[in-house]
């Protein structure tokens, strides 16, 4: 465990662990200080960040782009939401279900694509037609309610289970809250490992990659596999947290472009940038909401119009994202 | 003794034109040889068959005994063979130190211990100072310091430098060839190098090979090999002989 934290710590900028627990901290104590719509927004900006943070292993450390990540979401939601409705399977041992599932699409996709050398857009597309064509299976799946969808069990009022995860919002804040944290360690791990520097290598080279000695192969299986691993369980959430599926929602290419943007605006490749970009964005995007409504305007879309530009104004003006930049600011660039 | 690196009949085509044809040479350990020849010889694709970017139509590649023509480049690697590129192909994005870092993994999964084999060759090739900087920022000579420190970082038996003094000054190609001879002799590190700059060849190479239209035409001392009518005649054409 030592050891651990050592690494952890390793060659992080003196400043930056004194504002990692405050950071915490105040995520910790959140709940007690906000009303509900405020926490709903938080649950909202830590699934993103936790999504993201997921996401960003390929794209981000090795530079493989996956348009399809809404089916390692969906696969893991309809594992651990099947598991419950049908079986009344705890959401806690469904967990492990919807890890397996992600993890032999991601096999099937990765041995596909890595062996046969298919990269750049051509593996996006790939990653596009797998999400698209479960999507359209999964509407043709009574059982698991069609494009009818499937619905859990709504808590009763007051009841509290933490085990079968029916609870009040406050549960799932702090639910994913241990999970974004989780996600930010193990990523950190990863990237001060071997694999994160040979994650960063074959991004950056492949044939010098190899030539110094890394399985490309292998390395990039490893982060197909560890990518959608960490995504199923924000599946399990998703499943648990609103406790409808609908594969038309689920599975939509627009889920997966939703959950890219947030790493993509704060800054590809870093352990911040999905968290920071998960908070611009969800949070602007309500203060927008919150503006157009008191103004008396009906916008449909305004949403996705205003991701487009934060998506614009950022590769103008901030191609690395924001938190590099913001990094700098704070005086916490790593060291060099 | 027993050679350390041994290339015989390895022949390989592209699209019908034989860009290697049956070449066969020999490197002892702890040798120098230098591969020269016209532009257009096959002496990147002769590399890319020993370091494993190719494997051969024909013929066999043993390294210290052991057949690795079927091998692929990072098994090459893992087993003492590093390379470095003609075109210079640092990680842009990575620092100087972390470049070498990922070289120095090939020995170690330890990043710390890597760390200090990264700082050593670094030091090595006088980019210690440098080591902070993104790849990207460094000038041309410094870039081909970094490939060769980030080659060396694997803990090589056998080095192959393809065209590792092009580009450079006269003085920076005599600082890299006392860089390399220093190696030579301080760690009986192998070299086999490809090398336009007869400067660095005729001060480093125990033995030279010429290869003309993918063929080896001649083999021996720097002395004989510039006294050799033909390889005389396929540089500098009929006249001249």
């Amino acid at each position: 465990m030592t050891d651990w934290a050592g690494r952890m710590a390793g060659d992080a900028p003196p400043r930056a662990l004194p504002l990692l627990a405050a950071l915490l901290a105040a995520l910790l104590v959140l709940p007690a200080i906000v009303d509900s719509y405020v926490l709903s927004i938080a649950i909202l900006v830590l699934y993103f960040a936790y999504v993201g943070q997921a996401w960003n292993i390929m794209m981000g450390f090795a530079g493989q782009l996956s348009l399809g990540h809404s089916l390692y979401v969906g696969l893991g939601a309809y594992a651990s939401a099947v598991l419950f409705v049908h079986h009344g399977v705890a959401p806690w041992i469904g967990a492990f279900a919807a890890i397996g599932a992600a993890i032999a699409a991601a096999a099937i996709i990765g041995a596909l694509a890595f062996r046969f050398g298919i990269a750049g857009v051509y593996f996006a597309l790939l990653t596009i037609a797998f999400a698209e064509f479960t999507r359209i299976g999964f509407d043709h799946f009574p059982w698991i309610g069609g494009s009818g969808g499937l619905f859990l069990p709504v808590a009763r009022h007051g009841e509290s289970e933490f085990w079968m995860l029916r609870g009040p919002p406050v549960m799932f804040y702090y639910v994913i809250l241990s999970m974004a944290a989780m996600a930010f360690a193990m990523c950190r791990l990863l990237m001060v490992g071997r694999i994160g520097y040979y994650w960063r290598a074959l991004r950056e080279d492949e044939d010098a990659a190899r030539a110094l000695g890394i399985d490309i192969f292998r390395y990039k299986m490893l982060a197909i596999l560890i990518s959608s691993a960490m995504t199923a369980p924000a599946g399990v959430f998703f499943a648990f947290y609103y406790n409808t599926l609908f594969p038309e929602q689920i599975f939509s290419m627009l889920r997966s472009i939703e959950l890219i943007l947030g790493p993509i605006i704060g800054g590809l490749g870093t352990l911040f940038g999905p968290i920071l970009g998960a908070f611009v964005l969800t949070v602007l995007a309500e203060v927008l909401n919150e503006v157009l409504a008191a103004l008396g305007w009906e916008i449909p879309g305004a949403r996705q119009v205003f991701y487009g530009l934060c998506l614009l104004v950022v590769v103008m003006y901030l191609p690395e994202g924001i938190w590099p930049a913001l990094a700098r600011r704070l005086g916490l660039e790593r060291r060099r | 003794m027993t050679a350390l690196l041994d290339v015989s009949g390895v022949s390989r085509s592209f699209r019908g034109l034989r860009a290697v044809n049956e070449v066969s040479f020999a490197v002892a350990p702890g040798e120098i040889v230098a591969v020269i020849g016209p532009n257009g010889a096959g002496k990147t694709t002769l590399f890319n068959l020993i370091a494993g970017a190719l494997t051969p139509d024909d013929g066999a590649i043993r390294f210290d005994g052991r057949d690795i023509a079927g091998l692929r480049a990072d098994r090459r690697c893992r087993l003492g063979v590093a390379r470095t590129f003609q075109l210079v192909r640092p990680f842009a994005g990575l620092t100087v130190e972390d470049n070498a870092i990922v070289g120095a993994l090939a020995r170690t999964p330890d990043v710390a211990a890597a760390r200090r084999e990264a700082l050593a060759a670094l030091d090595r090739l006088g980019l210690a100072d440098r080591r902070g900087l993104l790849a990207s920022q460094l000038t041309l000579p410094d870039r081909k310091r970094l490939e060769m420190a980030r080659a060396l970082a694997t803990g090589p038996r056998l080095l192959l430098l393809d065209e590792a003094m092009a580009g450079l000054r006269p003085t920076e190609i005599d600082g890299m060839v006392s860089v390399l001879a220093r190696l030579n002799r301080e760690t009986g590190l192998t070299i086999v190098l490809i090398e336009h700059v007869m400067r660095a060849v005729m001060a480093l190479a125990q033995r030279i090979v010429v290869l003309h239209h993918g063929e080896k035409i001649a083999e021996g001392t720097p002395a004989d090999i510039s006294r050799d009518p033909v390889v005389i005649r396929s540089y500098f054409g009929e006249a001249a002989a």
